[in-house]
């Protein structure tokens, strides 16, 4: 049975272990970072020379980490994009601005442990030569942004941040930067034009890449909080340690994010790929199961933006068999491993790492109505398709969810959510049209029923009214 | 009524701006330090912050209304944000709106924020505010409050003098 495997929040959760320097460094902080700032260049095989530098990167490379923030892109891919001819300075950003919907995985990094989210930033710096970077955090985290203020003023005293780092000639200065309340910030071109003061419309790309032209249209690179907290474990244990963790190519461990109708929500660090979809809902250790006498109905597997499973789904997944070949072979829902690629071979993603559970009490008509609503008012609004279509989605599923709606409505939804999807500067486009599209296809006969059953209503009593206060699922017992 | 920056806070804005190697990058910064303190960004804080940053007023306007945590008109003395997204709704979140404006007057039926009419409160559905494991959560003014129970409502109110 899979067990929670705690690396990045290990200490977080220890009774009296608190946020200050003092305690951090009790329990081994910035060992790490004097690692990384006396390494040596190496004289590799083939003759040539390994800067510290190039060795970190190597590391995070072998490492075979994958970013946590939503898209799950090679970590050490990403950092090799990084334009580094330019004579540009290259700037950090670490995105914290947490805001895909069922994800609260980056709170507790910064709340209970933010020395180490600090460590890890410092270390990728070096590794990245960088020397001016930004935390970016969402501004309903006061909180947060206070708690990392007063622990970079900690790392600058002990001269972990500032000029010539511990003698070893390496500057850096790290900001914290509050976001205010748009979800959009999150996307990473949308929180550098935040980052420069301006709207945070997302750029297009190409021409914007960030890791060419980014913050200030310099060379910029963006993480995840829990991914740069990763670094810093990879670099203290080596990237061929880190692999070792988790699955092939879904490698180390990772904070996931359950919330919605099970016994337990929580924040579980799992092994990638170790812990099954239905071990984290239904385990002891994780979820604990449904409330009592409820039966599953629908799974969100990454964040609100992932398209949802129904309960009893079958996927053909790869898996690997005794003589090393690939077989596609049937998996249930429940039995998927909670990795990036298994959720990808099922036709959704992993995301941000937030599993929503919804129960058979869940009427699947409103909870998409409330996505629908988060999204048309997250929409930035540059792009036609998303700002209008993100709008008319989310009106047309009120109308359902209000008895005002229509049988073919299934239908005109999928159709404006096709038309969003692929066409518009950001992946919002996808996120918004995403829950549509799949709860539409997969739970049809519920909201063509909910059109048709409100279409009969009103010819036989012209005028009903609406039918009350929207309630998405039974209410929890308080 | 007119505008007037204190010397603590105008030192402490000179040295965000120190921050960023372009000015204009501090505006997000500066517009949270006027809104703790004067409760709200007003057309003359706009103006002063133009000014500040070398911009043009529209700059600093854009953000105001693009953002939806600024305000251009100040709010009760205790917001109460409660979250209105899909975790926290299948938690009772609804409910506890609900509850929030029956006992203070106001119409649950309203969209938007809501001011009660002596100024104390303000009431307010917003997004996720990454507690979904603790549904529901909401926030009074800064602070962060999980698994809010009827009762703990009751008892966050009862506080607010
Ligand atoms: C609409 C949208 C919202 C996003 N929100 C977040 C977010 O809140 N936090 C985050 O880390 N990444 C978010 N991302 C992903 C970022 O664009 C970016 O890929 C990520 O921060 C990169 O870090 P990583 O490689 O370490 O995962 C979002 C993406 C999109 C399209
Ligand atoms: S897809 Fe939507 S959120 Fe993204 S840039 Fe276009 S309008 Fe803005
Ligand atoms: S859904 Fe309410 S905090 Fe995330």
């Amino acid at each position: 049975m899979p067990q929670e495997y705690r690396l990045i929040l290990k200490h977080a959760d220890e009774p009296g272990y608190t946020p200050d320097i003092d305690c951090y460094m009790r329990n081994g902080g910035y060992e790490t970072l004097k690692k990384a700032l006396s390494f040596q260049t190496k004289d590799l095989p083939d003759g040539k020379k390994q800067t510290p530098q190039e060795q970190i990167r190597q590391e995070v490379t072998t490492s075979g980490l994958r970013g946590r923030g939503g898209a799950g892109f090679s970590c050490g891919l990403k950092w090799s994009l990084v334009d580094r001819k330019s004579g540009k300075p290259i700037y950090m950003i670490c995105n914290a601005d947490e805001s895909e919907p069922g994800t609260f995985k980056d709170r507790q990094i910064i709340h209970k442990d933010p020395h180490q989210l600090i460590e890890g930033m410092i270390v990728a710096c070096f590794g990245n030569d960088v020397h001016l970077a930004y935390i970016y955090i969402r501004g309903e985290m006061p909180e947060g942004a206070r708690i990392l203020n007063r622990a970079l003023a900690e790392a600058r005293a002990k001269n972990f941040l500032g000029k010539n780092i511990l003698g070893k000639g390496y500057d850096l200065e790290i900001h914290i930067h509050r976001g205010a309340g748009a979800y959009i910030c999150g996307e990473e071109t949308g929180l550098i034009e935040s980052l420069e003061g301006k709207r945070a419309y997302p750029r297009i790309k190409p021409p914007y890449f960030p890791a060419i032209l980014g913050l200030y249209m310099c060379p910029t690179i963006v993480n995840n909080v829990e991914t740069l907290a990763a670094v810093k474990h990879i670099v203290q244990m080596g990237g061929a340690e880190y692999a070792k963790l988790g699955t092939p190519n879904n490698t180390g461990t990772r904070i996931v994010s359950v919330s919605g109708h099970v016994k337990k929500p929580g924040y579980f660090e799992v092994e990638v790929g170790k812990a099954t979809l239905g071990e984290l809902i239904f385990d002891e250790k994780f979820g604990g199961g449904l409330r009592d006498g409820r039966k599953l109905k629908a799974i969100i597997p990454g964040g609100s933006s992932a398209k949802v499973f129904k309960a009893g789904e079958k996927f053909k997944v790869k898996r690997k068999g005794p003589d090393g070949q690939l077989t596609p072979v049937e998996v249930d829902l429940l039995d998927l491993p909670y990795d990036f690629d298994s959720l990808q071979q099922a036709g959704s993603m992993s995301g941000s790492g937030a599993i929503i559970v919804m129960d058979d009490s869940t009427d699947i008509v409103a909870a998409l109505a409330n996505l629908s609503e988060f999204y048309a008012h997250e929409s930035c609004g540059q792009c036609t398709p998303c700002r209008e279509g993100s709008l008319w989605m989310s009106k047309a599923l009120h109308r359902l969810t209000n008895g005002h709606g229509r049988k073919q409505d299934a239908d005109y939804l999928i159709r404006i959510a096709q038309g969003i999807q692929g066409r518009t500067i950001c992946a919002f486009g996808e996120a918004c049209s995403w829950p549509v599209l799949s709860f539409i296809n997969k739970f049809k006969d519920e909201f063509e029923a909910r059109g048709a059953r409100d279409e009969a209503k009103h010819s036989s009593s012209a005028g009903a009214g609406p039918s009350g206060e929207m309630r998405i699922a039974a209410s929890p017992q308080h | 009524m007119s505008f007037a920056v204190p010397p603590d806070m105008e030192k402490e804005l000179d040295e965000l701006v120190t921050h960023y190697p372009q000015k204009r990058s501090a505006s997000l910064m500066f517009l949270h330090a006027i809104q703790e303190r004067f409760g709200h960004v007003s057309q003359e804080a706009i103006e002063w912050t133009a000014k500040k940053l070398d911009l043009q007023p529209i700059n600093v306007y854009e953000l105001v209304t693009f953002y939806p945590m600024f305000r251009q008109v100040p709010l009760g003395k205790y917001h109460v944000k409660v979250c209105r997204t899909l975790s926290c709704a299948l938690g009772g979140s609804a409910e506890l709106r609900e509850h929030f404006c029956q006992k203070l007057g106001l119409d649950a039926k309203e969209h938007g924020a809501q001011t009660t009419k002596d100024g104390k409160f303000t009431v307010e559905f917003v997004e996720c505010l990454a507690g979904c494991g603790t549904a529901p959560v909401m926030m009074l003014n800064e602070e962060f409050h999980e698994a809010v129970t009827i009762k703990k409502a009751d008892e966050m109110l009862a506080r607010c003098k």
